[in-house]
């Protein structure tokens, strides 16, 4: 099954999508990555107010099964945190690219930003990957 | 190359999720691991148990020479009964945990975990007194049936009246025309059976099961989902729960180990010793009270000292909460006792809680 790869996103290598929305960038993983991880139990985000490196672990997603570790798009401020997926973190299953949205950060270098792939290159790095 | 059962193609056109476990390409998961959990709870599921090893006892004396390598007791159980037993060590510790069938006192088979069928052979061959016993993983495909919806399932595919076959007893028969051990077995904690045929009848076995059962809401069943299903009900897992360095008595497997049977088994001695003595340590069922999943491997902390680590952990999803188990001292062993798991730097709370976790 081909995953969803949205235009208007930005990707990193490392599953996470980021959409610019204003000042802010809000951050999820992908439709690719929450089908390799199965049914998400738990999420761990962070403080809202956390200044936090690009690449840098920001939280974690749990399956029935496995841990993942979530790494930061950017370097910035996390200034909103999802904190429906307490309650709810099926939502990052059933929805990744909207209800099922993490953390929004405010970034400190707008480059970082542009720096991050677009969809046709995600998809290229996803087939690379297979 | 991975080993493949019989029913990998069936798999695959199921379109599972296919991992490496024990040297043998197994699904993981078809669609989701919860929904295959919760098809085992309320309905009916289907897990391909192919990969695990079967090696015989046959001929006269052969009750006699498994008898002795077992701890339960061969002897006090009737033809067409299967014991849960341990493999044990001089020491106490596990070798493997199994199912023992007795068809008679001729012919006993023992059902051994995958990761575990060359060394359990290599040993039974150096242990077993008389009688030898033959590897007969090759002739065995297995399929689990478990949920509450198995037993009427298997019978409505089967002549052979399964009223009489009651837990831990089996027959044999055809099911949807195909011969079968039907054994009222499972490792779920759900009622239903295992099913043995020939690895040639296996995929035919499983369609049939997959085609009368889609009334019932069949589903089939992966590794994850055995894997949640067995920890709600803290049956061990080998190599996770038990092992050679854990003694049968610290696993809270006394209960499988028959001290006083005519002729003993291998540990026995050990156990007696340790019974005297008294356990130092004990495998506990906990729940976590903080936020977080305890997973194996994880240290368990009482005032910021190591005082064990988790051996299996999820998040339950029929009981919805973290649970897990774990090697703790006695003093931390009984109910209502706290202590924290470190869970990614954190020390999160937890309490140990009556096992199984979960009950209808």
């Amino acid at each position: 099954m081909a995953d969803n790869i949205p235009e208007n996103l930005k990707y990193t290598k490392e599953h996470e999508w980021a959409r610019q929305e204003g000042k802010v960038l809000v951050v999820g993983i992908t439709e690719h990555a929450q089908r390799q991880l199965g049914d998400v139990v738990y999420v761990e985000l962070p403080k809202v107010g956390a200044v936090l490196d690009a690449e840098s672990p920001f939280g974690t997603v749990e399956s029935v099964k496995a841990v993942s570790e979530l790494f930061m798009p950017v370097s910035g401020k996390v200034v909103k945190v999802n904190e429906e997926l307490t309650e709810s973190p099926e939502l990052v299953n059933e929805d990744p690219y909207g209800d099922g949205w993490l953390i929004q950060v405010e970034p400190s270098d707008s480059k970082q930003v542009a720096g991050l792939l677009d969809a046709a290159a995600y998809t290229k790095y996803l087939k690379e990957e297979e | 190359m991975a080993r493949r059962t019989p029913l990998n193609a069936a798999h695959r056109g199921l379109g599972a999720r296919m991992v490496d476990f024990a040297g043998w390409d197994m699904p993981v998961q078809y669609t989701s691991v919860i929904g295959e959990h919760e098809a085992v709870r309320n309905a009916v599921g289907l897990f391909d148990v192919s990969h695990m090893g079967e090696i015989e006892f046959s001929g006269p004396g052969a009750l006699e020479a498994a008898n002795k390598l077992i701890t339960n007791d061969l002897a006090r159980c009737a033809d067409g009964q299967a014991l849960y037993a341990g493999l044990l060590n001089d020491e106490g510790g596990f070798v493997d945990d199994v199912v023992a069938y007795r068809f008679s006192p001729e012919r006993i088979l023992i059902v051994v975990n995958a990761s575990n069928k060359d060394k359990d052979l290599a040993w039974m061959l150096s242990r077993a007194e008389g009688v030898k016993p033959v590897d007969r993983s090759d002739d065995y495909a297995q399929i689990a049936v478990q949920g509450p919806k198995a037993v009427a399932l298997v019978q409505r595919l089967t002549p052979v009246d399964l009223t009489p076959v009651g837990t831990y007893r089996f027959t044999e028969g055809s099911v949807a025309g195909v011969p079968c051990i039907i054994s009222r077995t499972g490792y779920t904690g759900e009622d239903g059976f295992e099913l043995y045929c020939a690895p040639g009848d296996a995929e035919k076995l499983w369609n049939a099961l997959l085609r009368e059962g889609e009334r019932d809401g069949v589903k089939p069943c992966g590794l994850g989902a055995r894997d949640s299903l067995r920890t709600e009900m803290k049956y061990a897992l080998y190599g996770n729960d038990i092992d050679e360095t854990h003694t049968a008595l610290e696993a809270g497997l006394g209960w499988i180990c028959k001290l006083d049977k005519a002729g003993g088994f291998i540990g026995r001695d050990a156990l007696v010793k340790q019974k005297a003595e008294g356990v130092k340590r004990k495998l506990v069922g906990f729940q976590v009270t903080g936020s977080g999943i305890a997973r194996h491997g994880y240290p368990l902390l009482k005032d910021g000292q190591r005082v064990g680590e988790v051996t299996s952990g999820t998040q339950g999803p029929s009981v919805k909460k973290p649970i897990g188990f774990g090697y703790v001292p006695v003093e931390l062993a009984a109910e209502g006792a706290t202590f924290d798991v470190e869970i990614r730097g954190r020390a999160v709370p937890a309490v140990v809680v009556k096992t199984p976790f979960w009950k209808k």
